[in-house]
């Protein structure tokens, strides 16, 4: 296994669920010296033996922090996902981070590895796309809004670094939608609704990747040295059909116009976050990224496939088992009584 | 003395309640075994414990509801004839390759249920991407195992070696008029000849007679399928006449064909960058499927008896 002497790594968006998580794992290496954890607010839980600097990855603060620390591999977390930010200042955390971030490693001359989380998001999602996506294919539609648009910058910025630093190893991660008993994600919150639409006539294919193996692709990613473009995801594809009926979620298929209404009916009333637009494409086309990429890379898959990502989820939130099937699990319970 | 009493089950009783089980199986009468058959698939569904690919193709949805519809049509309406199944390889990749025809794509479900029933294998259909835009029909096809006609979809699916089937003509072959029937229209840009080199496996060429029938296109509303984003808008004796009945297709008698395999191994790796190469080859694949089409037009004799 090719391990890179990480020493000094800094984890950006530490405060948030999955830049603690990593953090935390990477603490427990004792083949790194230090690890530094970099958010806007003060993290909620404590990290431990992680080092926690308040500062802004938007200013200049960053690269003092990188040069006088002497990083050598950065973790690039702070991907806002979700809309409950204001989509300008999401997008100002996201690309505006980004670029002083890598601005700041580039003049480093300590800096090494760089990892960043990037999104399947980045294929967009349409009709026109083809049923699995490698890391070579293009997207069909780009995607034109969104954090899926913020991802498609970011990647850009890393290709730019890396023309101009070649010695860097970096590798970007596109990962599936995060599961597992403690995210909390627009589509979790989805999937909390009373009554979940669907859109009429669609039901897309959905993948996703649970909590633990995101944390452990991104400590292998940042111990091991393997640069480029990376899919992630559990093996295996759910519809959002199975889905909503393995959760026991009741749905009612919506068109397609009036479906955002409904979104927009819920944050107004009952405090969800609406539906953003990628979702909604997501919802409708959804998305399979092929990962065997990483798979060769790190010789090591997903220990939880896409179903059990999402079984996990069903247990952990305390769903499953919806009316129709008690109704009928009691019809069959009757029917065998009578044959007794 | 628990001893001896466990000794004397193992003993004798290992045989007796075997046997007593297999004797009240039978008193489950067939009707009640469906039913208790169709409560367990009803219990799977609902509770979403199934598996589906990665192209979303559901086998159980598929056998239980999707091909005993299309079977119903295939045996009772067009009364569909086979030839040459044999030519259809048992199992590892190939390409089929048919001409298109019927305004719907009906002759797709046909095919799917020939070579489900009598090959004894699941085709994966390559669409045009208008399938994957229209509500339910999109995923009602990526249900029965189809996929978009994209490069990356079928060398997926050959690699995996599984039955590609791919209607070259597209568009061009479904909506032409009546007045064409069984003229092959241009063969797309070969790009599915390309695939079958890549993936190296045999194409193997498929006419289908019966399908020009079921609605008789006679005219175009070009201004109206524009409207609509279609790519034609067909008139046909029954449609929009008769309104939803003239959905109702005609029943005409089919005829399924199909060819000997055509290996490509002759032809090296570089061949599918050759675009001589790949020209000649969809030449030849059109040539064979027009042939083969002319012969089984004439076995076939009236197109309603």
């Amino acid at each position: 296994m090719p391990a890179a002497a990480a020493r000094v790594v800094l984890v950006t968006g530490v405060s948030r669920f999955l830049g603690a998580r990593v953090a935390n794992t990477l603490q427990a290496d004792p083949g790194i010296d230090r690890v530094i954890g970099v958010d806007t607010v003060p993290p909620t839980a404590p990290l431990g033996r992680t080092e926690f600097v308040r500062v802004d990855i938007r200013t200049p603060g960053i690269a003092k922090v990188i040069a006088s620390a002497r990083v050598d591999t950065v973790v690039h977390l702070s991907l806002v996902t979700s809309p409950s930010a204001p989509r300008a200042k999401a997008k100002e955390l996201n690309v505006i981070g980004t670029m002083q971030l890598l601005a700041a490693c580039q003049r480093s001359p300590d800096m090494r590895r760089l990892v960043v989380r990037s999104s399947a998001a980045v294929y967009g999602s349409s009709a026109k796309d083809p049923a699995v996506f490698t890391e070579q294919d293009e997207p069909v539609e780009s995607p034109a809004s969104g954090y899926g648009k913020d991802a498609v910058e970011i990647e850009g910025y890393v290709r730019g670094l890396l023309r101009r630093r070649s010695d860097l190893s970096v590798a970007v991660l596109r990962f599936a939608n995060f599961l597992g008993p403690s995210v909390d994600s627009p589509f979790t919150r989805y999937l909390r609704m009373p009554v979940v639409p669907t859109v009429l006539g669609f039901d897309p294919r959905l993948q996703f990747v649970h909590e633990d193996d995101g944390v452990e692709v991104l400590r292998r990613m940042t111990l091991e040295e393997h640069s480029g473009l990376f899919n992630v995801a559990g093996d295996g594809v759910l519809l959002l059909s199975q889905a909503l009926r393995r959760a026991g979620r009741v749905s009612v298929p919506v068109p397609a116009p009036s479906f955002s209404t409904v979104g927009d009916v819920g944050r107004r009333f009952a405090g969800m976050s609406g539906f953003s637009p990628e979702l909604l494409r997501w919802l409708t086309h959804g998305r399979v990224i092929d990962t065997s990429a990483l798979e060769r890379a790190l010789d090591w898959r997903p220990k939880h496939s896409s179903e059990s990502a999402f079984a996990d989820f069903v247990t952990g939130q305390g769903l499953g088992r919806g009316a129709p099937l008690q109704v009928l699990d009691r019809l069959t319970g009757l029917f065998q009584g009578d044959r007794r | 003395m628990i001893n001896a009493h466990r000794d004397a089950a193992e003993d004798g009783a290992q045989v007796i309640p075997l046997d007593s089980a297999r004797r009240r199986e039978p008193e489950r009468g067939p009707l009640e075994r469906r039913i208790a058959e169709g409560l367990a698939f009803l219990r799977r569904r609902l509770a979403g414990d199934y598996e589906v690919d990665e192209f979303g193709f559901d086998p159980e949805l598929n056998e239980a509801v999707l091909l005993p519809a299309a079977r119903a049509l295939y045996e009772h309406w067009f009364r569909v004839e086979l030839a040459g199944v044999d030519n259809v390889p048992k199992d590892g990749g190939a390409l089929i390759v048919a001409n298109h025809s019927g305004t719907l794509p009906i002759d797709g479900i046909m095919l799917s249920v020939a070579l489900n029933d009598h090959a004894g294998r699941h085709v994966r259909l390559l669409g045009a991407d208008l399938v994957y835009q229209v509500p339910v029909l999109g995923h009602l096809s990526r249900k029965a195992g189809h996929t978009l006609a994209c490069h990356a979809d079928a060398a997926r699916l050959l690699g995996k070696g599984e039955l590609v089937g791919v209607f070259p003509e597209g568009f061009k072959g479904v909506g032409k008029p009546f007045a064409d029937r069984y003229k092959l229209q241009r063969f797309g840009r070969g790009g599915f000849v390309e695939t079958a080199l890549r993936a190296n496996v045999p194409i193997v060429p498929a006419a289908i007679v019966g399908a020009e029938e079921i609605y008789p296109k006679i005219a175009d509303l070009r201004p109206l399928a524009r409207l609509l984003g279609l790519p034609y808008f067909p008139i046909t004796p029954t449609f929009p006449l008769l309104g939803p009945a003239g959905l109702i297709p005609l029943p005409s008698k089919w005829m399924i064909q199909f060819g000997e395999p055509m290996t490509l191994d002759e032809y090296g790796a570089d061949a599918a960058d050759d675009p001589m190469t790949v020209f000649n080859i969809t030449d030849h694949v059109r040539e064979n499927v027009q042939q083969m089409l002319y012969d089984t037009l004439l076995r076939r004799g009236p197109a309603f008896l």
